[in-house]
């Protein structure tokens, strides 16, 4: 993990740099950000609403919570298992739409960019 | 790591007092080992730290693999191990929602910081903040609130250590606790002068397996013992605690009154915000050499620390059924020795070989265990000093590489020695209050500042200085004034009462003020010069990876 040496880590960041302004302002670029930003937004505002939800169920709502489902498992580790799910399951599908969908075009734009500039590992 | 997390003064040792010397020379030789190969790892590591990206990041050549396995070192505190096996085993029910917190955390890492981060950042928290704001005000807020988060933790870890060891060794002297400060903070000076990130990040991938076979040990002893019948293992813990049923519902410890309600969910909100602004967590993504190796690090992360905190249900649960609750809060009040008293009870009891084995294992996962965490936040406060407020800010961006490097190494050394005198003098300090501090502080100045200057393109240098500020300034503050301080028997100073903020945790009020300061005092500034070209350069390249370092 130590052998390849980390290219061009040092030097003034001075150089013909990508005109950035463009860049952000291209269509190719405001796809990746939508694309992007359409998953995640909503997602993390679900997962943290179903969080609270479930904070406030436990503190608020102690009896539905305490009914018994399986045994001695009730409802309240139910949801709590379900947290842990639904946490995976959220990790999970990221992962797999992040590389289908954003990876592509950002390598895209990232490779055009360096090949175009020469910015490789700046700075 | 968690507010459970409360050390009474140990004055009770651990239950097999007659066994214990035996016990004392095999924990002892066990931690022994694990110091020895994590410092000779250390040194082979050291030689191979040759310049700054090395020092501070490792060189960047670790695997997602192996990175998400550090960033599990690195989160798994002793408190999430022993604080919360011990709330679910007086608790119940009430212990375990705290692992939920923990976990569900890491999504707000995945989704919306860790590759971003690793795509604008070079080596601390400070780089993204300042990367289009004013250099010196932005990094100098960044350093002051990354030290400040790191010292919070780092104080609780040290503290902590202290009475858990000499708990475990049943040392009952000041001089034997002071001087197991001393040890871990010296050993924690040693891996992080001398090995850098490179060795710091092999310390804490080597006790992430320690503690999850530790663990994993332990649950498959416990499971068996019922059967693997989990709903077995419930009833049995609801029985053992003389509780009933109501040991496996929510409100034991939280469901007093209204005000301890809406503490539990001041304490929530703040724990899965505060981890994606953790400094410590947030440097180890600057390991790896891309976003997408980034990515997979945190998805690593999340399913050994989702397993981890799975385990701990069996871990808690177990203790709470196979010993009595007198046998556990007589070893420590807050509970935090049932881990290890489950271990000795499941290897046979006090007296068997089997059970002073499995204590003396689990009581030195414990030690890799803080020493691990303390290493990383050493390592993170030390980097944020050097390279944010030494290299950026007194020296405006004119020291070498080389005295960069020099001035990070002797704030550790300095950083370390004001965690070994604080927790020293801080004794019998209830760490609860300053770790839940720690991550209400991350999530109510880091994380706005974070997400704002990744996602707003109106943010300005004032909108990042008034969040970190405005975020710290409410955390700390009312802490200060909260029943944690004074007032109460709990408090660091029960014997005054200055307190009228009535919640131990302060994130319900303050992580808003952060977020609202930073909206505020960005509405407030004047448009920037180059303001919308900074901001279109980090958006391109936090997107795609741009000229990453």
């Amino acid at each position: 993990m130590d052998t390849a040496p980390e290219q061009g880590s040092s030097g003034p960041p001075e150089r013909p740099g990508p005109d950035y302004t463009e860049v952000q302002q291209s269509q190719e670029f405001g796809e990746l950000r939508r694309t992007y930003r359409t998953f995640v937004f909503p997602l993390t505002i679900a997962f943290v609403v179903w969080y609270v939800l479930y904070v406030l169920l436990s503190n608020y709502a102690g009896g539905f919570m305490g009914v018994k489902v399986v045994g001695n498992v009730n409802v309240a580790f139910i949801f709590g298992l379900a947290q842990f799910v639904t946490t995976f399951l959220i990790a999970w599908w990221y992962s797999r739409f992040a590389a289908a969908k954003i990876d592509p075009k950002g390598e895209a734009i990232k490779n055009r960019l360096e090949s175009e500039h020469g910015t490789r590992g700046d700075a | 790591m968690s507010a459970t997390y409360q050390l009474a003064t140990p004055a009770v040792q651990l239950a097999a007092a007659e066994g214990a010397s035996e016990h004392r020379s095999l924990i002892i030789t066990l931690f022994s080992v694990f110091v020895v190969i994590t410092l000779v790892i250390t040194v082979w590591a050291g030689r191979r730290t040759k310049d700054a990206t090395d020092f501070y990041a490792g060189g960047r050549q670790f695997s997602g693999f192996q990175n998400g396995l550090a960033v599990s070192g690195d989160y798994m505190s002793a408190a999430s191990f022993l604080g919360i096996a011990g709330a679910i085993a007086l608790y119940g029910y009430d212990g375990f929602l705290y692992s939920i917190g923990f976990l569900v955390a890491w999504l707000v890492a995945l989704l919306l910081v860790a590759e971003p981060l690793r795509n604008s950042g070079r080596y601390t928290m400070g780089d993204v903040l300042a990367y289009r704001m004013r250099q010196r005000p932005v990094r100098t807020a960044a350093g002051i609130s990354t030290i400040i988060v790191s010292i919070f933790y780092l104080l609780a870890q040290m503290v902590g250590a202290g009475a858990l060891v000499a708990l475990l060794l049943g040392i009952t002297g000041d001089a034997g606790k002071n001087l197991i400060v001393v040890l871990v903070g010296v050993v924690m000076i040693l891996y992080v002068t001398i090995g850098g990130m490179k060795g710091t990040t092999w310390v804490q991938m080597i006790k992430a397996c320690l503690l999850i076979v530790g663990t994993l040990i332990i649950t498959v002893l416990v499971l068996h013992k019922y059967g693997y019948n989990v709903s077995e293992l419930l009833g049995a813990a609801a029985e053992t605690s003389g509780k009933g049923a109501s040991f496996l519902e929510p409100g034991l410890q939280y469901g007093a009154d209204a005000t301890s309600k809406i503490n539990f969910l001041s304490l929530g909100i703040a724990l899965v915000l505060g981890t994606a602004g953790l400094p410590h967590i947030l440097i180890r993504f600057y390991t790896v050499p891309t976003a997408m190796a980034a990515r997979k690090s945190v998805l690593w992360a999340i399913g050994i620390i989702g397993v981890f905190y799975l385990m701990t249900i069996a871990l808690g649960f177990g203790a709470a059924a196979l010993l009595s609750p007198k046998t556990i809060t007589d070893s420590n009040a807050a509970g935090n020795t049932a881990a290890p008293l489950l271990a000795q009870e499941i290897g046979g009891g006090a007296d068997s070989t089997g059970g002073a084995i499995l204590l003396a294992m689990i009581s030195a996962v414990a030690f890799a265990t803080i020493l691990a965490v303390v290493a990383g936040l050493t390592l993170a406060s030390s980097s944020s000093f050097a390279h944010d407020l030494y290299a950026n800010v007194i020296r405006k961006g004119k020291a070498s590489e080389k005295e960069e490097v020099k001035a990070a190494r002797i704030s550790a050394v300095l950083i370390g020695g004001v965690a070994i005198a604080l927790g020293i003098f801080a004794g019998n300090l209830n760490v609860a209050g300053l770790v839940a501090l720690a991550f209400a502080v991350a999530a109510s100045a880091n994380l706005p500042t974070i997400l704002y200057s990744l996602f707003w393109k109106r943010f300005t240098t004032r909108g990042a200085l008034w969040s970190i500020y405005a975020g710290l300034i409410s955390s700390v503050g009312l802490v200060l004034f909260s029943p944690v301080v004074s007032g109460a028997e709990s408090s660091m100073f029960p014997g005054v009462d200055f307190s009228w903020f009535p919640l131990e945790n302060p994130g319900l009020i303050s992580i808003p003020v952060g977020f609202l300061a930073g909206f505020l005092g960005a509405l407030w500034s004047k448009d920037e010069a180059a303001q919308g070209e900074k901001y279109a350069e980090l958006e391109v390249r936090s997107m795609t990876g741009t000229g990453a370092h």
